[in-house]
């Protein structure tokens, strides 16, 4: 059987628990989050949440179709990689070699979002493998921390 | 008008059609019971908030109506998880109301204050916390639509007490959300018709249904279906009363203490139509070689039932009787004598089977657990709502007691609750208080909730409660002695079992006891004839097991027939 990483996008009510109740699912279930993204829609009412997990397809089918059994949850779609545009950010704090900061700048579209005589605030925004290969370059700029968004996928 | 929300609250779960409540008081829900006071709500007070939740879900499994059921905040609401995961994995229809402390306090670990929508998250099919009155109404009424439709289930609903206190303009609740949960589900008509070609082509067809037949309500478009057929029907736990058990073509419950019969017609059936079935584990054995022979149409509600434990060959994503009328049409317009062609050289394999491996157990000089069953049942002509507890007692009944209709069967069958099926007896009682409703108990599950005899002594609720008396906790001890080579830690309580008669009595209730078999016959006579609540104590045989037996794991077809000593 075939594991694979799949991508679920939600539709559910705005409303305090439904977030429990997704993670509990998945947690119940044993099947596993990779990542994960929620905010609202253009109906302030509805949150899009946006989820990466990993398993057959077969646990897949039935990944969605426990979502779709909740009852605040309005849509559960399968996002499949070659229809959908998806992306994901990381900020990170690297040391300040200027040189190699803007060799990032250029090559990798990383954003400068503040800039001090020790460090750097780069910002990157890009596919998943895009950001995997943003992140191993600022490894070696002497990165301290960095944070990493879920996928946002249309 | 202005009312408070105690008052939207009854106003809102009468205008569902429901008038009986199960519960026990508590500082949260005090304005709630002043209101009850002056309605005409017929409150159940038990003496344990679980016996209130079993006690809502055994009212609801015998009336295909919403149990519901109030109690406190915090240790009340607590006491009622395992009656809600009870529930909840059995798909019955409930709602459980609890008080909760007052909106300021929540998360401040407040008096007699528990998250309990987080705790039951997992367990109810969905949650509510009123942060509002105005919401109020408007959860009461979705919360039953979501209990009843679709694959029922329980669901919860978290009362702040300063939501309960406040007041608002009353407003009649509009209809509820849809959401994701569940308009009726229509089958599609190409599957259907490609299983009506398979019932054609088949030459050795078997039925298995489940729950879902009962939840249904389908129960006679099945019996129609089976017999225009001709095809053997055999259930789970959960199906039994969903079609005859005296009919000629059942052939008994299947799975783990399944008939012999019936484990071996399915194993080497070719054709398998399943409605409302899950594939438990304990009805699938080694799903390597379940059914392996056949083709596997599963008809059920609940997408994620079907292709979840057995991959089927046609998945039909349906309510089981909208699917088993189209079913009935289609067959109409094939021709039936066709369809039943070739059965008979099934029928008589399996009728070789029924010879071979019949349900069976000697009778000696104890009783028998399994003849006071049997006993009960020809005293009765089966004329009974039968609860059960968990365990050899559960398994017995299941096997020597025939259910004719459906909703008259009442077990925990996937949770496996003990104490369950008392107060559950006394809930379907409260339903129908003029039908016989008996309680089969072990003397280890009937300790757990004992309490509820001064709740059926209160209300006058006969409910009989039959206790096979073994001294063990004997399911347990069985595997013990299949397993662990006889060494039974911790399940012999028969040295510290309280006199039962003598119990009963201290309730008010009647006490019987029988110790030899000729004793059987009379103690359930008297028993059934006597007033109120009775408990009768058979004093059985200590190490009698459960036949047939599959081994957890094993295939349907290796069954233990029997312990192999005193035969």
């Amino acid at each position: 059987m075939d594991v694979q990483e799949h991508t679920i996008s939600l539709l559910v009510h705005n409303k305090p628990d439904v977030l429990a109740r997704i993670a509990g699912t998945f947690s119940g279930r044993g099947y596993n989050i990779e990542n994960i993204s929620a905010n609202v829609t253009m109906n302030p009412r509805i949150t899009k949440i946006t989820i990466v997990t990993v398993g057959t397809q077969a646990t897949m089918v039935q990944v969605e179709n426990q979502l779709r059994k909740l009852v605040d949850v309005i849509q559960a779609t399968h996002m499949k990689s070659r229809e959908s545009v998806r992306r994901e950010m990381v900020l990170a704090s690297v040391g300040g070699d200027r040189e190699k900061v803007m060799k990032a700048v250029e090559e990798l579209g990383c954003r400068i979002l503040k800039e001090k005589p020790d460090h750097f605030v780069l910002e990157v925004t890009g596919s998943k493998e895009e950001i995997d290969q943003a992140l191993t370059y600022l490894e070696t700029l002497d990165m301290k921390d960095m944070s990493r968004s879920g996928m946002v996928v249309l | 008008m202005e009312l408070n929300g105690s008052q939207v609250l009854l106003r809102a779960l009468m205008n569902e059609g429901v008038d009986t409540i199960f519960g026990y008081p508590g500082g949260s829900i005090l304005d709630i019971h002043d209101e009850l006071f002056k309605s005409s709500f017929n409150h159940i007070l038990v003496r344990h908030e679980q016996g209130a939740a079993h006690a809502a879900d055994g009212y609801a499994r015998s009336s295909g109506k919403v149990g519901v059921c109030l109690v406190t905040s915090g240790p009340g609401a607590t006491n009622t998880v395992t009656g809600i995961a009870t529930a909840y994995m059995d798909s019955i229809p409930m709602v459980i109301v609890t008080g909760q402390v007052p909106t300021p306090f929540i998360g401040t670990d407040a008096f007699q204050e528990v998250d309990i929508t987080g705790i039951t998250r997992p367990c109810t099919k969905h949650n509510f916390l009123v942060r509002h009155i105005d919401e109020l109404a408007n959860t009461v009424r979705e919360a039953l639509y979501i209990a009843r439709s679709g694959r029922p289930g329980p669901v919860l609903i978290d009362l702040p007490k300063d939501v309960m206190r406040a007041t608002t303009e009353y407003r009649e609740p509009v209809s509820p959300s849809q959401g994701s949960s569940e308009p009726v589900y229509l089958p599609d008509a190409g599957p259907l018709t490609e299983t009506v070609d398979l019932i054609k082509k088949a030459k050795k067809p078997v039925l298995l249904i489940g729950g879902g037949v009962i939840h249904g309500r389908a129960t006679e478009e099945l019996i129609e279906f089976a017999r225009k057929v001709n095809i053997p029907v055999t259930s789970t736990l959960m199906g039994l009363g969903g079609f005859p058990g005296t009919d000629p073509l059942w052939l008994g419950m299947l799975g783990m203490h399944g008939t012999y019969y019936a484990n071996m017609a399915i194993s080497d059936c070719d054709l398998l139509i399943t409605v409302g079935v899950r594939f438990s584990d304990r009805v699938t054995g080694r799903l390597a070689t379940f059914a392996s022979n056949a083709t596997i149409v599963q008809i059920d509600i609940d997408a994620t039932s079907i292709n979840k434990n057995v991959l089927v060959h046609i998945p039909i994503v349906s309510d089981c009787r909208s699917a088993l009328v189209q079913l009935n049409a289609l067959l109409d317009r094939n021709g039936l004598e066709k369809i039943r062609e070739g059965r008979e050289s099934w029928i008589t394999r399996i009728g070789g089977w029924r010879t071979e491996g019949p349900m069976s157990y000697c009778q000696g000089d104890t009783i028998k657990p399994q003849c006071v069953i049997e006993t009960l049942y020809r005293m009765t002509k089966g004329d009974a709502i039968v609860a059960t507890e968990v365990g050899q007692n559960q398994m017995w009944t299941a096997q020597f007691f025939r259910f004719d209709k459906p909703n008259t069967f009442l077990t925990s069958g996937g949770l496996g609750t003990m104490g369950y099926g008392f107060p559950a007896a006394i809930g379907a009682q409260v339903a129908f208080p003029d039908r016989l409703v008996v309680d089969i108990a072990g003397d280890g599950s009937i300790q757990m909730n004992i309490q509820e005899l001064a709740t059926a002594v209160n209300y006058k609720l006969p409910v009989k409660v039959v206790i096979l008396n073994n001294g063990y906790l004997g399911m347990v001890r069985q595997w013990q002695e299949l397993f662990y080579e006889k060494r039974y830690a911790n399940t012999g309580i028969g040295g510290q079992c309280p006199d039962f008669v003598k119990l009963a009595e201290s309730y008010g209730a009647v006490g019987l006891r029988a110790v030899k078999p000729e004793e059987v016959e009379p103690t359930i006579a008297k028993g059934l004839e006597a007033p109120g609540p009775v408990l009768m104590d058979f004093v059985v045989e200590a190490e009698e097991g459960v036949y047939p037996m599959v081994n957890p794991g094993a295939s349907l077809t290796d069954m233990k027939l029997s312990s192999g000593i005193g035969m």
